[in-house]
């Protein structure tokens, strides 16, 4: 036993030393790469976080309507407000590179279609990524599907143009995009400049008529009125629809009468009940609005607006956009800089896939070892394995047939919400909210809708199986 | 691996989702907790970490008490007293 401990211990010395050496080598090779070390030290955290505290966006809601858990929304809510505060502080001092996303039914929808993927996939696409990290094969097959899906999502043409409506196609065409993008061609191109970016753009702090970098705007409009009344609304109605019942019962049995202090203790246990996913959101939180601050810091020190220029300046300029730029989101993401990994291999494999928006115009296919934003997810997987390794967590789980086809439908699924409603759980909902963009609160809300659909249809798949265990055993007919 | 729900002894059974992802543990813990009569003991057996926790508050608010907890290179053998 001592030696298996011993042995994980190595290994989880050698995945740190790993990002070490990784960073020590980009750093001497040119200073600019301390951007690259950014994004890889806080995937780390994020990795760490995750595992060790169980952090899951598809378990917050999947678990609450299968088994009735709602630990896992308090987690979500603790990280979310306290990222909001944070992110708040960073707005107020125009250090944040947050931008609002287009408003729209299209965020519901896309939701929808995340939440369902990640009931069937086994969780989220951050938390496919710290399983990972565990051993699990079952989430490495999620994250491949996630990002193959997204990576020939985004350049099909051909029949899907006939699904475009034309006023989708004569609003992209006339956006007068650069040659090279070929903005009439593609179902995602027109949906994306054809509806999506004619859609307006709202934060709290706008609706409100003010401004997201004032000190009222950043904590009254977007904080206060945009993170923490319609968390602590969410709290709420979790305590009462799955939580207050089984407290009262539990309360009233130790002879206490049932009152307005009750019911503050209940939602005070709710809360409390796992400490360990409460202190991982705490953490979460604040590393996600140190995070947005370190970058804006390093893009103002070398006087830059992308990471497109770090890859110019140091002759790695492969697969850039027809703007110069790559996925350099400021903050904490995940699925884009997936869809970028097979996006370069697709491209490399010969497939002509620049004249689309996503990869074209915005992302790039830049090489992986020079994806700065790539090595977050790849840090935070390391920085899970790292947990797992030293809580003997860590096992390598081969899919079987039933739970990679699962995989597959919910990874594909998945990648498909996350290109519609233009990022997942961490990117389209967590950051969104926490930074009072309206849109975030409607991603999750189709993000709840479609979790209790995948929810409906495991229920019935699991009893469907327990019945045919039970109808073979005589003696399981209890 | 298949999951496996067997009887063990009187009032004791055993569910083995070894090799199973979220949501499934926890599902058919639940749903086999839910065929069990009040004192009988299930032993769970499980390697996805994060179903533990999901499992564990779970059973908490439903009175169900986890009697004992073992952690084995990377796997999980819980034994649970239905309420």
């Amino acid at each position: 036993m001592e030696s298996k401990d011993r042995k994980n211990q190595l290994w989880a010395f050698a995945v740190m030393a790993f990002f070490v050496i990784v960073s020590v080598a980009s750093y001497a090779a040119n200073e600019l790469y301390v951007y690259l070390m950014a994004y890889l030290w806080f995937g780390f955290v994020y990795g760490m976080c995750l595992q060790g505290g169980r952090f899951c966006f598809s378990s917050a809601f999947r678990d609450l309507f299968a088994v009735g858990v709602p630990r896992m929304v308090v987690g979500i809510v603790i990280a979310t407000v306290l990222f909001g505060l944070t992110a708040s502080v960073v707005a107020a001092n125009g250090m944040s590179s947050f931008h609002a996303a287009p408003l729209g039914i299209h965020s519901v929808i896309a939701g929808a279609v995340f939440g369902v993927g990640m009931v069937f996939a086994g969780g989220c696409a951050s938390s496919s990524l710290y399983k990972t990290g565990e051993g699990n094969g079952t989430s490495l097959i999620v994250l491949a599907s996630i990002s193959v899906t997204q990576a020939v999502l985004v350049d099909v043409g051909g029949w899907t143009n006939k699904l475009v409506p034309a006023s989708w196609n004569a609003s992209a065409v006339s956006k007068g995009l650069p040659a090279s993008i070929d903005a009439g061609d593609g179902w995602v191109d027109q949906y994306l400049a054809g509806y999506v970016w004619n859609q307006p753009k709202a934060t709290f702090a706008d609706l409100l008529g003010m401004s997201n970098d004032s000190v009222a705007g950043a904590f009254v409009g977007n904080f206060l009125v945009g993170v923490v009344l319609p968390a602590a609304a969410m709290l709420v109605v979790v305590y009462v629809f799955w939580s207050r019942k089984g407290f009262l019962k539990k309360w009233k049995r130790e002879g206490k009468s049932a009152g307005l202090k009750a019911d503050l203790v209940g939602f005070w246990t709710m809360v409390a009940s796992s400490k360990r996913t409460a202190v991982a959101g705490l953490i979460i939180g604040i590393a996600a609005g140190l995070h947005m601050y370190v970058i804006k810091g390093l893009r103002l020190k070398f006087g830059i607006e992308n990471a497109g220029a770090i890859l110019k300046a140091t002759g790695n300029d492969f697969g850039l956009s027809a703007r110069g730029t790559v996925f350099d989101p400021g903050y904490w993401y995940v699925t884009t800089q997936e869809a970028q990994w097979f996006g370069w291999l697709f491209n490399k494999l010969g497939w002509d896939n620049m004249d689309n928006i996503f990869f074209g115009l915005s992302n790039g296919v830049p090489n992986p070892i020079y994806n700065l934003a790539g090595w977050m997810s790849i840090s935070l997987i390391g920085g899970a394995a790292v947990m797992a390794l030293l809580h003997g967590e860590f096992k390598f789980k081969k899919p079987t047939l039933e739970l990679a086809t699962w995989a597959v439908i919910g990874g594909s699924l998945m990648g498909v919400g996350a290109r519609l409603g233009l990022g997942c759980n961490v990117g389209a909902f967590f950051v969104r909210t926490a930074n009072g963009d309206a849109s975030g609160w409607l991603f999750g809300l189709g993000m709840v809708g479609g979790a209790w659909v995948g929810v409906k249809f495991f229920s019935w798949w699991t009893e469907r199986k327990m019945a045919k265990e039970i109808g073979a055993a005589p003696e399981l007919q209890i | 691996m298949a999951m496996k729900f067997e009887k063990t002894g009187e009032g004791r059974y055993s569910l083995d989702v070894k090799g199973y992802v979220c949501p499934h543990p926890q599902l058919y813990t639940k749903s086999a907790l839910s065929k069990m009569k009040e004192g009988e003991l299930l032993q769970l057996l499980f390697d996805n970490a994060s179903s533990g926790e999901s499992i564990a508050s779970m059973c908490d608010k439903n009175g169900d008490e986890i009697v004992e907890q073992v952690t084995k290179d990377g796997s999980f053998t819980w034994t649970i007293r239905k309420a």
